[in-house]
């Protein structure tokens, strides 16, 4: 009698059941995923049309849902790797902080004579020259009481600005926890507005993630291009509403102060100077959409908030026949003439836009401006057809592989080669099963991975075999004690061999990036099941063989 | 006995030790010509590590290097290299190359203009119906880094198997384990330096994969050299060496077949993208199978290994027969 303990048994038999009742979806892939997009969109919306409830009824509730999920090199799609330009909002902060410190200047004008901003080597710096050097100490102490305290996890006592002198130059910085944290707004405003622009594109399963300190990572499957997705999410999208001073058929070298010379955006030559500080800006929208003038000419209709309603209300008021300026980007779309006041807060901008152009613009307006401009790492594009092509070649290499294995493995071990090619087949659904249920990717090298588990997974098997055959000619006292002691001590090595596989997978799963990593997590999850299937699976089967059929001897 | 396929016959017991000069030697020697290799001729970085672009470009025409290579010559672009792609999988009119761009300076990546500047000329001088299934572009910033994680990542691994090697066995296995490993690593690189193999990240992701799968088959001679120690404490190391590799020579050509016709199969079917991936893994295998016979026990014995503390250490089998059994 060969002994496997029961609960073994049961706990062996429901890991393989789940395991595979996880799996299969991924046989019905596209239906299932149907499915899946219909529940969430029902489950948003909280009604289901026809066409949603068709889709829902392509899988049965009751069963596991869960797919695979494939990268971007088998599902096509674009991949950019953006870096914030952090040093852009230390620059706007340093602009912010200058008036401030002119007019605190200003208050001790009688020690520190005349000042003048001078150019800083520093984009968190500004450096002010004043005329009396012996008024540094008042000068000093009038602008750090400017400073207000900050709050970290190291402690307080920390202010925004830090602020010391050299010679007859004041220097003002922002401060290290002061910049930690504008980084960290920075970084978690761009993400949220990628989020929205992305969202907003209706495209399914992007990835925005954040990497590193002033990176992020923006994966979108089925776009066509990265070039498409640089210009929804590229876009800085600021939007100001400027009055205009003059038209002119050049750039203004000498807009005079507090003004400045913008080109038109689809009038050649012609370039319009307008006032630098804007009436209103793209931060008092609350909702902007695509719509059509009244010739029927696509343009974009928006709704200012109170604070941005009342200001555009009162300066139209006060401006009837003065043009003024629709900024976007430094462009200037179009330049009105106020025809009347408008109250309500809402109303249309209209240019030489194409339905596509003014519905982007809308999206990239009420998703806000991005704090900072990005500069792009890495661009990949990879179309549908050459992902298409990658799964194909790794299905037929994935059946040649593992027909040829099990092919070898019978002619080596006779039945026990074909128990381990059951224990093979069950370690290829259960794969497939714990990638479902954790939500993994799928990538290019993953198939890879898969094919190598193949080769490595009756390796396992292999070891048990092998010692079996050891057992029975060192002369172990019955068939039963022999596969007994080949199951035992064919584990150390076993559990040794695998072990060390596991750390090559967990460094590149950490070190790896994108579809390496999918490559890590096939390989990682291909060790743990082919482990179990090889020492619990096989160890099932053969004990059920054995019991049954009870043979004399035993042939490995 | 039914009939059964065997790589080895039963009881082997060949002197793995016998031409030692040859075998061990003729590893090192290898190991100085790939290094040789790798710091002459150098390898065939892709962008991953050198920055640039590359475009696949897919047309019915069938491909005339010289003719794309002419279309490019107006463009102000940096060294351009055009390959053409075979693979069993195409068919008869679809004809692949794989154009490379490298970045024009430390600075600059290629820009999207240029790029479409790429695909406009070719469009026009050879194929109108071209398309460019995959673009990829890397900046120089980002693919210094990727070397650096690279570099990080097989030395990271390397220590981490060394110091589980010696944790479970003696040190003197981890280091033999892991510069069998390197053995492997080095010949493969010096295979890509010698034939001008692209050498990209994924080629990164095989070697890491080649440590994994070799110092499995180490491992598993080890395994059997810890037992038999104790099983024979009089037999001279070299004997028990030799006992423990023969014992397990059965298995260590098994796996090894079995995954070698895997990764043959990946390699001949699965497609030109993973390539050069399947080949470094297929090399990687076959010397990972050799350096656990002939190499890792030879820097074991070289070392040596102290027999009265064996005992302390390690464990025997039956340690591991009652935790999953």
């Amino acid at each position: 009698m060969l002994n496997f303990p029961l609960w073994k048994q049961i706990l062996t038999w429901a890991v393989v059941v789940g395991g595979l009742l996880l799996a299969v979806p991924n046989a019905y892939y596209a239906r299932v995923e149907a499915h899946n997009d219909a529940a969430k969109a029902v489950e948003e919306a909280g009604f289901a049309t026809t066409e949603q409830q068709a889709a829902l009824d392509l899988w049965p509730d009751w069963m596991p849902s869960g797919i695979v999920n494939l990268g971007l090199d088998l599902r096509g799609g674009a991949h950019l790797l953006a870096e914030v330009q952090l040093e852009d909002v230390y620059k706007q902060r340093m602009d912010g902080w200058w008036p401030q410190v002119r007019d605190a200047l200003r208050g001790v004008r009688d020690q520190v004579g005349s000042v003048r901003r001078q150019p800083a080597p520093l984009s968190y710096e500004l450096r002010v020259q004043i005329e009396n050097e012996a008024g540094m100490a008042a000068a000093v102490e009038a602008v750090r009481a400017l400073g207000s305290s900050v709050v970290t996890l190291t402690g307080v006592g920390q202010t925004d600005i830090d602020v010391t002198a050299e010679g007859n130059v004041l220097i003002v910085r922002l401060s290290e926890p002061e910049r930690t944290a504008l980084d960290e707004r920075t970084i978690q405003q761009s993400l949220e507005i990628i989020r929205t622009r992305v969202d907003a594109a209706g495209t399914r399963e992007p990835t925005i993630q954040r990497q590193g300190a002033d990176r992020i990572l923006i994966q979108v499957p089925g776009i066509g291009s990265a070039g498409e997705l640089k210009a929804l999410i590229g876009t800085t999208a600021k939007l100001t509403f400027n009055p205009v001073v003059r038209r002119g058929t050049s750039e203004d070298r000498t807009p005079g102060a507090g003004n400045v010379s913008l080109p038109s955006m689809d009038e050649e030559g012609v370039w319009y100077t307008v006032e630098e500080l804007p009436v209103v800006s793209g931060e008092d929208l609350t909702n902007a959409k695509g719509d059509f003038d009244q010739n029927g000419r696509p343009a974009v209709a928006f709704q200012f908030d109170v604070r941005g309603a009342r200001a555009f209300g009162d300066y139209t008021a006060q401006n009837i026949g003065a043009p003024f300026a629709i900024v976007l980007d430094g462009k200037v779309i179009s330049a009105p003439v106020i025809q009347s006041h408008i109250p309500g807060g809402s109303g249309i901008i209209t240019g030489n836009f194409t339905v596509e152009e003014a519905n982007r613009l809308a999206v990239l307006l009420s998703a806000g401006a991005l704090p900072a401009s990005m500069t792009f790492l890495e661009e990949r594009t990879i179309g549908p057809e050459l992902g298409q092509d990658s799964i194909d070649a790794g299905r037929v290499a994935t059946l040649v592989a593992a027909g040829a294995v099990s092919l070898l493995m019978i002619a080596s071990y006779g039945l026990f080669g074909i128990f381990a090619v059951v224990a093979l087949a069950i370690n290829m659904g259960l794969i497939f099963g714990v990638m479902s249920l954790i939500g993994g990717t799928l990538t290019l090298p993953g198939i890879a991975g898969l094919v190598l588990t193949i080769g490595m997974a009756v390796d396992a098997n292999v070891l048990i075999y092998e010692r079996i055959r050891d057992e029975l000619r060192a002369g172990a006292k019955t068939a039963a004690r022999a596969i007994e002691l080949g199951f035992e001590r064919a584990l150390s090595a076993i559990v040794d061999a695998n072990v060390t596989t596991l750390i090559t997978a967990a460094v590149l799963f950490f070190l790896g990036a994108g579809p390496i990593r999918g490559f890590a997590v096939t390989l990682a999850i291909g060790i743990v099941t082919s482990v179990f299937t090889a020492v619990n699976v096989t160890r099932l089967i053969v004990t059920y063989w054995y019991n049954r059929r009870k043979p004399k001897t035993l042939v490995v | 006995m039914a009939w059964r396929f065997k790589l080895a016959p039963d009881n082997t017991k060949i002197d793995f030790f016998r031409w030692q000069w040859l075998t061990f030697g003729g590893s090192l020697f290898l190991s100085v010509v790939a290094i040789v290799a790798w710091a002459v001729m150098g390898l065939n970085y892709g962008i991953d590590f050198k920055g640039g672009t590359t475009i696949r470009t897919e047309s019915s025409v069938p491909v005339d290097v010289g003719d794309y290579r002419e279309a490019l010559q107006g463009l102000p672009l940096g060294d351009v290299s055009i390959t053409e792609v075979f693979d069993p999988n195409f068919t008869d009119d679809q004809h692949v190359t794989m154009i490379r761009i490298a970045a024009e300076d430390e600075e600059q990546a290629v820009t999207p203009e240029q790029i479409a500047q790429v695909e406009e000329v070719l469009r026009a001088a050879i194929d109108p119906g071209m398309t460019f299934p995959s673009v990829e572009t890397v900046g120089p910033k980002v693919s210094g880094e990727l070397v650096y994680t690279s570099v990080l990542a097989l030395a990271v691994t390397s220590v981490a198997i060394m110091v589980y090697m010696w944790l479970r066995f003696e040190w003197q296995f981890g280091v033999g384990a892991v510069l069998a490993l390197l053995h492997d690593v080095i010949i493969t690189i010096g295979i890509f330096a010698v034939f001008q193999i692209k050498f990209d990240l994924t080629i990164v992701a095989a070697l890491l994969t080649i440590l994994g799968y070799s110092i499995n088959d180490t491992v598993v001679v080890f395994d059997r050299l810890r037992e038999n120690l104790q099983k024979y404490k009089q037999m001279p190391l070299r004997e028990v060496m030799n006992l423990s590799v023969n014992e397990t020579l059965a298995r260590t050509l098994m796996t090894a077949l079995t995954t070698l016709i895997a990764v043959g199969a990946m390699l001949i079917f699965g497609g030109d993208v993973l390539r050069g991936f399947s080949l470094a893994i297929f090399l990687g295998v076959l010397f990972g199978t050799y350096s656990s016979v002939y190499v890792a026990k030879n820097i074991v014995l070289i070392i040596g290994l102290d027999r009265t503390e064996k005992a302390k250490k390690g464990g025997t089998p039956d340690e591991f027969a009652n935790i999953d059994a």
